[in-house]
């Protein structure tokens, strides 16, 4: 069977920075395929690539067994595309919106009006349709959004971050909906920086750090493979840095535990990595007990999808996140991706 | 007013509805024959154009302040300017009999020339709000579309301020151009209309934002104003103007409408404007406008091909 969609050593650059530095990637028809990774990781970049928005420098991309590079005008009909901002024409209303994106497909009359009807009906947007969209709320400009995007019934549909900036429950709403569209055997590409948003959608997942795929595959096999649970431990609510350290080192010495990390932002709890399937927690509350010490809460986990990120780089999104913050000229970034080339 | 997602219905088997048989059958004959780029002299071409071009109409509708201002704009123009030089004594504007009468054809191509230099802004806007995405990742038969939407759109713009400023003349005492001779004028607004649009539109996928796009037209607009025959004959001006002048192609947008306000038996050979290197016919005139609209066509070809691709 023909990949729905491989990227193969893409790189990209925008002037000095190297958006993409290598990623490499396969999703296969009717999966939901997450690509991971903090802000300005290269999810954006790549998706731009994949969807004829900006030339790579290098690497092959496929959409459907069709090269992306060379043909684009043919990957463009099996492709739709939601952006992470929506951009809508506010003067315009929901229909003729969708009229519009209908012509752009250049789809007949009689295809566009009952095709238009039917995403009227799926997404709910009912006499909202024929109001202008500039009267419409955040998680009406959604639905209209996806609306657009599938109008053309792409065979894969990519989307950038498609919850950040909604409700709650609009976000969950979004997932119940792709969740649908994968059952009707659509594929979807979907980046996110949200681990629970991939971890409740993707079949599969590709964690992207710095430009560069760093882990890759389900989800659970994921977190399998970096093996051990995790047990979160507090001593008290404020534990001192004194008393952290001095537990640190006996808890260290018990044989199942592979390691022990004091996480001073959460009053200096104890993160310890476990072997898996033993009595891990009744024997490291035991030994607290042995020592007379207290223990203000104690938790036993499988390791998240952070804990795969932690691992492979050495910190955690939250980390990444901040730290990208203070790296990053945004406006640049924006104007450097909307000249595309 | 709900913010949920809605529970999609679903049909009798108990699958969800995303397609229906009319739209598979569209979809089914599309991967049999697609060509890779259907070009500018296809349906797909025209169906795409239409649709862009019927967005800046609802818009217009909707806002018709532009409409409103772009209208009243020259025809103030053509009162104060035209009382400014009211009293300048006859015979120094060439053969017009008055300065109105003069500055009339002057006015008319500076509006025109004035909203198709302008016609990039809204595009530039879709572009920053990321709204022209949309278009990019059509498979548009041509991005040609947009630049023609854009032309056909600024040319019924023109068209309306054409008329009025030509109706606003005859009552200021110039007269009226014959039939052939509205025609003309009207034919040469479009000309020059679709090549400055493309130039805008070339600007707007080469500039980073709206900012540097509002410079340019800012430093292009009224130079090219002053450096044609607009608001005084070629023989008025210091010798290097005149050269300047006759290289501005608004000039050869200016002086034949200027000729046919003045004479009615004009044709192709009339002499309309004698440049300080050779004298310039009404033909040769309309030669030059062609060519630099196809020139700037032709122009931003590589602009919309790989800013965007």
């Amino acid at each position: 069977m023909v990949a729905a969609v491989t990227i193969e050593n893409l790189k990209k650059s925008y002037g000095p920075v190297q958006a993409v530095r290598d990623v490499s990637l396969t999703i296969q028809p009717g999966e939901i395929f997450g690509l991971l990774g903090p802000n300005g990781a290269g999810k954006t970049t790549t998706i731009r690539c994949l969807c004829t928005l900006a030339t790579p420098d290098s690497g092959r991309l496929e959409v459907m067994g069709i090269p992306v590079v060379e043909q684009p005008q043919r990957v463009r009909q099996f492709l739709g595309y939601i952006a992470q901002e929506i951009a809508l024409d506010k003067v315009l209303t929901g229909r003729e919106l969708m009229q519009l994106q209908a012509d752009l497909y250049h789809m007949p009359r009689g295809v566009a009006a009952k095709r238009i009807e039917q995403m009227i009906d799926l997404l709910e947007l009912g006499d909202w349709a024929d109001q202008k969209t500039g009267r419409y709320s955040g998680g009406l400009k959604k639905r209209l959004d996806l609306a657009l995007g599938l109008l053309h019934q792409p065979d894969v549909l990519v989307l950038d971050e498609p919850t950040v900036g909604l409700d709650i429950e609009t976000r969950s709403a979004v997932w119940r909906f792709l969740r649908q569209l994968k059952a009707a055997g659509t594929t979807i590409l979907l980046t996110s920086h949200y681990l629970e948003e991939v971890d409740a959608l993707a079949d599969r997942v590709a964690i992207i750090d710095q430009g560069k795929v760093i882990a890759a595959g389900t989800p659970s096999d994921l977190k399998d493979k970096i093996g051990g649970d995790r047990i979160t431990l507090r001593i008290r609510e404020f534990t001192t840095d004194e008393e952290a350290r001095s537990v640190q080192a006996m808890l260290a010495q018990l044989p199942f535990v592979q390691d022990v990390i004091i996480n001073a932002a959460q009053g200096n709890s104890l993160n310890l990595v476990v072997e898996r399937q033993t009595d891990s927690l009744a024997a490291v509350q035991h030994v607290l007990k042995e020592a007379g010490l207290p223990i203000f809460g104690i938790s036993q986990s499988r390791p998240s999808l952070d804990d795969v990120y932690l691992a492979a780089t050495g910190r955690t999104l939250m980390d990444a996140e901040l730290a990208a913050v203070g790296q990053r000229d945004l406006k640049k970034e924006k104007k450097q991706a909307m000249k595309g080339g | 007013m709900s913010t949920t997602l809605p529970n999609s219905p679903t049909t009798l088997n108990g699958s969800t509805n995303f397609s229906n048989a009319e739209l598979q059958a569209w979809k089914a004959g599309l991967s049999e024959n697609s060509p890779s780029s259907p070009g500018i002299f296809s349906g797909a071409f025209v169906q795409e154009t239409l649709a862009i071009t019927r967005r800046l109409f609802i818009q217009l509708q909707r806002r018709p302040s532009t409409l409103v201002a772009g209208i009243i704009q020259p025809l103030i123009w053509l009162v104060l300017f035209g009382a400014l030089f009211q009293n300048v004594p006859a015979g120094l504007f060439g053969e017009s009999r008055n300065y109105g009468q003069f500055l009339g054809a002057g006015i008319i191509v500076f509006t025109a020339f004035g909203g198709a230099l302008n016609a990039g802004l809204p595009v530039m806007f879709d572009r920053e709000f990321g709204f022209l995405n949309r278009f990019l990742v059509a498979p548009l038969a041509s991005r040609y579309s947009i630049v023609v939407a854009s032309a056909i759109f600024i040319a019924a713009l023109s068209l309306v301020q054409t008329a009025a400023i030509l109706g606003l003349s005859a009552v200021l005492g110039a007269g009226l151009p014959n039939g052939p001779g509205l025609v003309l004028v009207f034919a040469i607004v479009m000309t020059l209309v679709l090549g400055v649009t493309a130039l805008s539109l070339g600007l707007t996928f080469a500039l980073p934002g709206h900012i540097e796009l509002i410079a340019v037209i800012f430093v292009t607009n009224l130079p090219l104003l002053f450096s044609s025959t607009a608001l005084v004959p070629l023989e008025f001006m210091p010798r290097w103007l005149q050269v300047v002048a006759s290289l501005n192609p608004l000039t050869y947008a200016i002086e034949p409408i200027r000729y046919v306000y003045l004479h009615p038996n004009w044709s192709l050979n009339s002499i309309v404007l004698q440049t300080p290197f050779t004298d310039v016919s009404l033909g040769v005139s309309l030669g030059i406008l062609v060519v630099f609209c196809a020139a700037a066509l032709v122009l931003i070809q590589p602009l919309l091909r790989r800013r965007i691709a």
